[in-house]
């Protein structure tokens, strides 16, 4: 947990100049595809060392977004800035300095566990020397020093996430995209997985994950649902609940999503 | 029987939902009949061809002047002894020499029987033989013309292929062509539609309904059976009507041995679909496995009788050189199925081998991976 | 009354993994019966052994007493799948989608209208929409519908519900009761531990065995430990002081505050109250809060021993 940042609400920044403690800086994002406006006139910051929950239904604009804050995809217009760069201009700065993981890419199933690490290590540009100390303390870490020349296929799927955490933060970035992390994984490495989140945070690395685990909402510093290509709600889970008079974060949602969606289009 | 056709329906769907599909089904076969009609009835407007005169008589000048009036040939030069052939060869432009023997005329009126040798130039093997065919038949139809008296004249043109002496047959790839063609749409769109099944997951849900097997084989392969015969169609219309190939025999024998080629084409797509469960593999099979046979070692492009023993060998276990074999003695020789009843029974045997095989290895349950 | 599912001892290896180990579960006819476990537990091995479409290696299965080896053809008749994966033919538009299904089925549209109807009218404003263009709930509905056009006893549902969103999700854990009502017997499996309150019966699933089987409410009675919300002013420190108790099974961050559980008997409230204060935590407040699925779960993954590292 990152406790500097509890119960501070969101400062609501109106201008274009981001706050000093933003590493992500949204102002007025549209996206279009044709017609279709996938995100609406986001805004919106994300702090230095926060954990950013990003949720929203299928289609949302959720993926959207994330490819264009990892310099994967040019807005329509609005003014961004990561890591303190700009996505139009300073693409390649970009990607040098955040990390990034999904369930469905991450590692090579074809590939031993070291050879992973390396892989990885080595496309951020790390010294040879640099790629064995850390790739040796972060088997050691996860406790897959007998796993090293296992085959990724070969190791269950809790250590598989957890390593590919582990890999996408090698290289120290700034900040690290976590699209969908825990799917599918057992309660008790999800919960070891967030262990690790927490600790990356703690260490000054921004989080900004997605989730279909509505608890896993609870974890998050900050938490910004997208209802059809807009910000329906930022705030902190305490905050959120309180406004919408929810039990649960997953009540704050239904609630969100069933106002603005009449049928789950 | 209605579950069966609610299944061609649907495969019916899919095939003309995606252009993909249909583009392969009937633009490839066009565009390239289409585009070997173009390359080659260009090259032979205005070849340039030699002629050595030893005769130097009217009748031999009259042949000259037919063969120039064509409009295919172009005279390039006289030549004067058999040395100046390579040699013309050589420069490069010359496509096709005549040589009409010495006392041309004369023999043929004494004789009845003239030679003339009509050399092409083997290096661009197809269109040497569309040329000395063409020249052949200029010669025919002179012949045919001076042919009042009761006894018939023979002119007898002996052909040779310079640099590639083995070359046979004249409209050899207009059936390699079809034998190509029928192999790529059968064998590749079944095992594709079948490996599309699975690795959509729906063979999943086919398999966990009560349709059985051979409904699901049938239901799949019955389309492609309507659309590759319409297909061998085209070809065959197509291969008439640009480049004149003829169709001496009769059309029902052709149209059934492409039938019999298409089903083993399609036994064989499923059982490539059958033993791979991926539409990439499916695919590097057909390619790699079926078509380079297909075309390097049918007889299609290179002649069987110039390979090594071991891959003669290989190519009597292609399938594809017996169809070839076939059409050439329908379409060209004119034979009825007395000839190549060896082939045909050939075919058979390939398609009934195929289909036990695949129901063999088809799996009424997921495979364990 | 006869067990819609009777399965005994079911057994399934792949080289040297063991997908299924011994496992024996009976389902009721009508019931709502669910497998609630996460990825590689096992879950997709079973139902597709219960769909007739893989052989176990050992033990045998019932379903409306046909067995899922020799009466094959029988239950493909009886049974409505919906595999994990979206199955059906995206290049097909919704309503040929099912036209398709009912055909294969023997069956038409009309003639099981009545039975979709609730599912598929929410759909069939889209009927000429191709299925690739639908959205993850609306799929979800098409699959749901083509697995029911025949009218099938029981209903294998393989994760209906993953990668749903929340929305959709609910609405399809309402159809699925509302079915029940009608007499269909349903077994689904779910990754999604907060699912598990909405069966009649849920059996714990990990790494090829059942932990428990029973009614959602019997699980979480049976939930041997204490559970706590602990927070205090500084919830980092917070964990690793708890992780260092001897007596503790688990701690860990859930929001803002952190679950603490111990064996009941062991230790007090008050005694961790004391220990956190000798640690210099202020503001410590500790309330007992009531166990969910998945806390059982991991408690169960814990006392069997098959956490992960």
């Amino acid at each position: 947990m990152s406790p500097q940042h509890h119960g501070t609400t969101a400062p609501q920044h109106h201008g274009t100049l981001p706050p000093d403690d933003a590493i992500i800086h949204v102002s007025d994002l549209v996206k279009k595809f044709g017609s279709f406006v996938a995100n609406d006139h986001l805004t919106f910051d994300v702090k230095r060392g926060e954990i950013f929950g990003f949720l929203g239904a299928n289609g949302a604009g959720k993926t959207t977004a994330i490819r264009i804050l990892c310099g994967l995809s040019y807005p329509t217009s609005g003014e961004l800035l990561v890591a303190g760069y700009n996505v139009y201009t300073q693409r390649e700065k970009i990607k040098k300095n955040i990390g990034y993981m999904s369930q469905k890419f991450s590692l090579y199933d074809d590939l031993t566990v070291f050879e992973n690490i390396r892989f990885y290590a080595a496309i951020y540009g790390l010294s040879k020397k640099e790629i064995y100390h850390r790739a040796g303390n972060l088997m050691k870490k996860l406790e897959l020093e007998e796993a090293r020349n296992k085959l990724i296929r070969e190791i269950p799927l809790g250590w598989k996430q957890k390593l590919a955490f582990s890999v996408a933060i090698i290289h120290d970035p700034k900040i690290v995209f976590l699209d969908e992390p825990t799917g599918g994984v057992d309660p008790i490495t999800r919960r070891q997985f967030w262990d690790m989140i927490y600790e990356a945070a703690r260490s000054g690395i921004t989080v900004f994950v997605t989730t279909h685990y509505m608890d896993e909402a609870e974890y998050c510093d900050r938490v910004c649902i997208m209802v059809d290509g807009r910000i329906a709600a930022l705030d902190t889970p305490m905050d959120l609940r309180e406004t919408f008079h929810a039990k649960t974060m997953n009540d704050v949602f239904l609630k969100l999503a069933r106002a603005k969606t009449p049928e789950g289009i | 029987m209605r579950r069966f056709w609610g299944f061609v329906v649907k495969e019916f769907l899919h095939i003309f939902r995606d252009y993909r599909t249909l583009l392969i089904l009937f633009g490839i076969p066009a565009v390239q009949l289409i585009l070997f009609g173009f390359v080659i009835t260009n090259e032979i407007k205005d070849a340039r061809f030699a002629v050595l005169d030893l005769s130097m008589d009217e009748t031999t000048r009259q042949l000259t002047e037919k063969i120039v009036s064509s409009g295919y040939f172009q005279l390039d030069r006289n030549l004067h002894t058999y040395d100046e052939i390579d040699e013309a060869f050589c420069e490069g432009d010359i496509r096709l020499v005549v040589v009409f023997e010495p006392d041309f005329a004369r023999r043929l009126e004494k004789e009845k029987v003239a030679h003339v040798q009509l050399i092409g130039d083997a290096s661009d093997p197809n269109s040497a033989s569309i040329l000395v065919s063409y020249a052949s038949g200029i010669l025919n139809n002179y012949l045919l013309s001076m042919n009042s008296e009761a006894i018939p004249l023979q002119i007898h043109p002996e052909t040779r292929m310079m640099y590639n002496q083995e070359l046979k047959g004249v409209f050899m790839f207009v059936p390699g062509l079809m034998a190509m063609l029928l192999m790529l749409i059968s064998a590749l769109m079944t095992s594709l539609s079948i490996t599309r099944e699975k690795e959509l997951g729906t063979m999943e849900l086919l398999l966990a309904s009560p349709l059985k097997p051979l409904q699901i084989v049938l239901g799949k392969v019955f389309p492609y059976v309507f659309l590759a015969f319409i297909d061998a169609c085209i070809i065959i219309l197509l291969g008439w009507s640009v480049f004149g190939v003829p169709i001496r025999g009769s059309v029902g024998l052709l149209l059934f041995e492409s039938f019999l080629f298409i089903s083993m084409a399609l036994s064989l797509g499923i059982l490539i679909s059958c033993i791979t469960n991926s539409q990439q593999l499916a695919m590097m099979i057909s390619l790699v496995a079926l078509m380079l046979p297909t075309i390097l070692l049918s007889g299609f492009i290179f002649p069987i009788e110039n390979m090594p023993k071991i891959l003669q060998w290989f190519c009597h276990i292609m399938p594809p050189k017996y169809f070839i074999t076939i059409i050439k003695s329908i379409m060209l020789m004119g034979n009825g199925l007395y000839f190549i009843w060896k082939e045909t029974l050939i075919l058979f045997g390939f398609t009934l081998f195929f289909i036990l095989l695949s129901i063999k290895k088809f799996k009424i349950r997921l495979t364990s991976s | 009354m006869n067990n819609a599912v009777e399965v005994l001892n079911l057994t399934k290896t792949y080289g040297d993994v063991h997908a299924l180990k011994e496992i024996s579960f009976s389902v009721t006819k009508g019931e709502l019966f669910g497998f609630i476990g996460p990825d590689g537990a096992g879950k997709t091995t079973l139902f597709r052994i219960l769909a007739t479409l893989i052989l176990p290696d050992g033990g045998s299965a019932l379903i409306e007493e046909n067995d899922i080896v020799k009466d094959y053809r029988k239950i493909r008749q009886l049974i409505g799948y919906m595999p994990g994966r979206f199955s059906l033919y995206q290049d097909l538009s919704v309503e040929e989608n099912l036209r398709f299904f009912a055909t294969i089925f023997g069956t038409t549209i009309e003639e099981n209208y009545d039975l979709v109807k609730e599912i598929y009218s929410q759909i069939e404003p889209f009927k000429t929409r191709k299925a690739g263009q639908l959205s993850g709930g609306m799929k979800q509905k098409l699959a749901l519908s083509c697995a029911l056009i025949h009218k099938p006893d029981v209903l294998l549902l393989d994760e209906p519900t993953t990668g749903v969103d929340a929305v959709s999700r609910q609405e399809f854990w309402e159809m699925l009761k509302r079915l029940k009502e009608q007499g269909i017997t349903i077994v689904v499996s779910t990754p999604y531990m907060d699912e598990a309150s909405l069966c009649d019966q849920v059996a714990l699933i990990q790494d090829g065995a059942i932990m428990q089987i029973s009614t959602p409410a019997k699980v979480i009675d049976s939930y041997p430990l204490g559970l706590y919300s602990v927070s205090t002013s500084d919830n980092y420190q917070l964990l690793l002081d708890l992780k260092q108790l001897p007596q503790v099974c688990s701690a860990f961050a859930y929001g803002q505050a952190a679950h603490l559980s111990y064996r009941k008997g062991e230790m007090t409230k008050e005694e961790v109250k004391l220990y956190l204060s000798k640690k210099g935590h202020q503001d410590v407040t500790i309330t007992p809060i009531k166990p969910t699925i998945e806390d059982c779960f991991m408690e169960l993954m814990q006392t069997s021993g098959q956490a992960d590292k």
